[in-house]
C-alpha cells in the first residue's frame, strides 16, 4: 500500500459521511454534558439582600448566598488601618484595601477560602483576619491571602448598599 | 491452552456449547493451570472480587431505602439506621466494605510490587488494575458523600475544589460538576448516579482483569515462567478455590469483626452531624485509604502543583512496568530492592499518618520528605537499581529447588523459606 491512490468519489463520500456523522454526534453530546450545568432554578437565587444594622463595629456575620457563605465584617479603625498600611509586595495576591472595601468599614466577600473551598474562622491567624482549618491558609483583615496554600484572597462578590441599613448581594 | 479441544459429554452440553461456548469457559475457568507455589498474598484477588460483590449487594439493598436528595438524604441514611430491618447491618456491612475493600487492595498492590507482578508480560493486567482503583476512589469519595453528614459536604467541597486548580477552565468545570454554585442538591443527585454506576464499570473492567491474566498465567513468588500445564502447576479447582476459600474466611473474620464490634471505628463522628454550608469541621480528614495522597497534597505549598503531584503519585504507578528496569521479577532474587521495598511500604505508612496530621511544623516537614521519597523510589531508585543490582540466582523451575541437585542451591534454599 505504499503507492498512493489518487482521490475517488468515494473518498470523498467517506471524508463527507464521517464529518456529518462527528457533528451529529456533537449535537447530542453537549445536552448530556450541558444538563450538568447550573439549571434555571439555581440561576434564579442570584441575589440576596440582608439587613446589617445589628451588626457591631469588630464583629462579622455570615449569610448564606448561592449556597455559599459570605462574611459580612463591620471592622474597627484598627483594622482598617492595619489593612490599609500593608505593602503591595508583601501580599501574595496583590490588591489594595480600597479596592476590596469601597467602604472602608464594611468588608463583605465570600466565606470561601480560595484553596479548597472551607470556609475560613474569624479572628483567627497570624494576621488577625481569617484561618482556613483545612489547609492552614491565613487572610489579614481584607480577607487577603497572606500565608499558606491558597492562591487568591477571598474573593468579593458584586453587592451594593440599598440604603444604610442594608446589603444586597448579587 | 488445552480447554479449545474441550468437549461436553453429554449430548445437551454439546447441543448447547456449540452455540454458545459457556461450558468451555467453565472448563477453562476449572482446569486453568496455576503456579503451585502461589502464597496467600495471592488469595487476594478472589477476596477481591469477594468485595466488589458484598458492595453491590449490600448497595442495592441500600438504594431500596436512601433518599438522594440535600433535604432527605441525611434523614433517610438515619431511617435505614433505625427503622429498616436489618438496615444498620446492611449498611455497617457496606461502609465497613468499603475501607475492607481498599485493605485488600493495597495489599494486592504491594503483593504486586514485591514479587514484581506488574512486569513483562502483564502490563496491561498491572494498568486495567490501576484504573480500576481510580473507580474504586472515585466510587468511595462519591459515597461517602451521600449520607450528606458534615464531613460528607466538606469532603465533597474540597475534593471537587481539586479540579478549580486547573488554569482558565477550573472555575467553570467545578461549576459544571457541582450543577450550581456550591456543593448542593444537584451535586447529591449526580454523585448518588455515578455512585451506582461505577461498580458495574468496575465488574466489567474485573472481567479484562481476569481475561488478561489468564493470558500469560498468574506470577508466581519465584517470578520465572513457567511452562502450562506442567509439574509447576495446579488445576485451579480444586486446589486455589479452596485455598482461597479458606484465606476468604480468614478476612470475612476481621471483616465481622470491624461490623460488629467498632462500626465506627473507620468512619468520623462529625458525619453524625447534618450537612452545613455555613460551618466547616475543625479538622477535614478524608477516609484512611485517601490519606498518603491527601499528604502529598498538603505537602506542596502551591495549589495547583499540589494538585499535580497527588495525582502524578497514582499515575505513576502506571509507568512502573517501564520505570522498573529489572529483568528479575521477584523480590526474592533482588537483594537491594527488597529493602527498598519495604522503605517504600513504610514511606506510604508515614504519609498516611501525616495525612491524618495537621498540616503544620514538624508533620508537615516530615510529610514533605516522604513526599521526596516517594518520587524519588519510583523516578530514581526504581530505574537505576535495574542496573546497579547483582540479583541472586534464579531456579529454572519452581520444583527445581524442592527436588535438589540445583547448581543454584543456595539461591533455591532462600526461596524455599520465603514461600513458606
Amino acid at each position: 500500500m505504499s503507492d498512493k491512490k489518487p482521490k475517488k468519489r468515494r473518498d470523498f463520500l467517506f471524508t463527507a459521511t464521517t464529518a456529518v456523522g462527528a457533528v451529529g454526534a456533537a449535537a447530542v453530546v453537549w445536552p448530556m454534558v450541558d444538563q450538568m450545568n447550573p439549571d434555571a432554578s439555581v440561576k434564579a437565587l442570584a441575589s440576596t439582600e440582608v439587613d446589617v444594622s445589628s451588626v457591631k463595629p469588630g464583629n462579622t456575620i455570615t449569610v448564606l448566598w448561592r449556597g455559599k457563605p459570605v462574611f459580612i465584617r463591620r471592622r474597627t479603625q484598627e483594622e482598617i488601618d492595619e489593612a490599609r498600611s500593608v505593602k503591595m509586595e508583601e501580599l501574595i495576591h496583590p490588591e489594595k484595601d480600597e479596592d476590596r472595601a469601597k467602604n472602608p468599614e464594611w468588608l463583605v466577600m465570600l466565606g470561601v477560602c480560595t484553596h479548597l473551598g472551607c470556609v475560613p474562622l474569624n479572628d483567627k491567624g497570624d494576621y488577625n483576619g481569617w484561618f482556613c482549618p483545612c489547609h492552614g491558609s491565613h487572610y489579614d483583615t481584607s480577607g487577603r491571602i497572606r500565608k499558606g496554600p491558597a492562591p487568591w484572597n477571598m474573593e468579593v462578590p458584586k453587592y451594593e448598599f440599598v440604603n444604610a441599613n442594608t446589603i444586597k448581594i448579587g | 491452552m488445552s480447554d479449545h479441544d474441550y468437549q461436553p459429554k453429554s449430548k445437551v452440553g454439546q447441543w448447547f456449547n456449540d452455540r454458545l461456548p459457556l461450558l468451555t469457559l467453565a472448563n477453562h475457568l476449572t482446569d486453568y493451570p496455576t503456579p503451585k507455589n502461589l502464597n496467600y498474598w495471592w488469595t487476594f484477588g478472589g477476596i477481591l472480587t469477594f468485595c466488589l460483590i458484598t458492595q453491590i449487594i449490600t448497595g442495592l439493598t441500600l438504594a431500596m431505602h436512601y433518599i438522594a436528595h440535600a433535604d432527605m438524604a441525611f434523614e433517610s441514611v438515619e431511617h435505614i439506621m433505625r427503622d429498616v430491618n436489618y438496615g444498620w447491618l446492611i449498611r455497617y456491612i457496606h461502609a465497613n466494605g468499603a475501607s475492607m475493600f481498599f485493605l485488600a487492595v493495597y495489599i494486592h498492590i504491594f503483593r504486586s510490587l514485591f514479587y514484581g507482578s506488574y512486569k513483562a508480560p502483564r502490563e496491561i493486567i498491572w494498568i486495567i488494575g490501576i484504573v480500576i482503583y481510580l473507580l474504586m476512589m472515585a466510587a468511595a469519595f462519591m459515597g461517602y458523600v451521600l449520607p450528606w453528614g458534615q464531613m460528607s459536604f466538606w469532603g465533597a467541597t474540597v475534593i471537587t475544589n481539586l479540579f478549580s486548580a486547573i488554569p482558565l477552565v477550573g472555575e467553570g468545570i467545578v461549576t459544571w460538576l457541582w450543577g450550581g454554585y456550591s456543593v448542593d442538591n444537584p451535586t447529591l443527585t449526580r454523585f448518588f448516579t455515578l455512585h451506582y454506576l461505577i461498580p458495574f464499570l468496575i465488574a466489567g473492567l474485573v472481567i479484562l482483569h481476569i481475561w488478561a491474566l489468564h493470558v500469560p498465567g498468574n506470577n508466581n513468588p519465584v517470578g520465572i515462567d513457567i511452562k502450562k500445564p506442567s509439574k509447576d502447576t495446579v488445576p485451579f479447582h480444586p486446589y486455589i478455590v479452596i485455598k482461597d476459600g479458606f484465606a476468604l474466611l480468614m478476612f470475612m473474620i476481621v471483616f465481622a469483626f470491624f461490623v460488629f464490634y467498632t462500626p465506627n471505628i473507620l468512619g468520623h463522628a462529625d458525619n453524625y452531624i447534618e450537612a452545613n454550608p455555613m460551618v466547616t469541621p475543625a479538622h477535614i480528614v478524608p477516609e484512611w485509604y485517601l490519606l498518603p495522597f491527601y499528604a502529598i497534597l498538603r505537602s506542596v505549598p502551591d495549589k495547583l502543583l499540589g494538585v499535580i503531584a497527588m495525582l502524578s503519585a497514582i499515575l505513576i504507578l502506571a509507568a512502573l512496568p517501564w520505570l522498573d528496569t529489572s529483568k528479575i521479577r521477584s523480590a526474592v532474587f533482588r537483594p537491594l530492592y527488597k529493602q527498598f521495598y519495604w522503605i517504600l511500604v513504610a514511606d506510604v505508612l508515614i504519609l498516611g499518618y501525616m495525612g491524618a496530621m495537621p498540616a503544620e511544623g514538624l508533620y508537615l516537614l516530615i510529610a514533605r520528605v516522604a513526599t521526596a521519597y516517594y518520587f524519588l523510589h519510583f523516578l530514581v531508585i526504581l530505574p537505576v537499581l535495574g542496573f546497579k543490582e547483582r540479583t541472586l540466582p534464579v531456579p529454572l523451575s519452581i520444583t527445581e529447588p524442592i527436588l535438589g541437585g540445583s547448581p543454584n542451591l543456595e539461591a533455591a534454599k532462600h526461596t524455599e523459606s520465603k514461600i513458606k
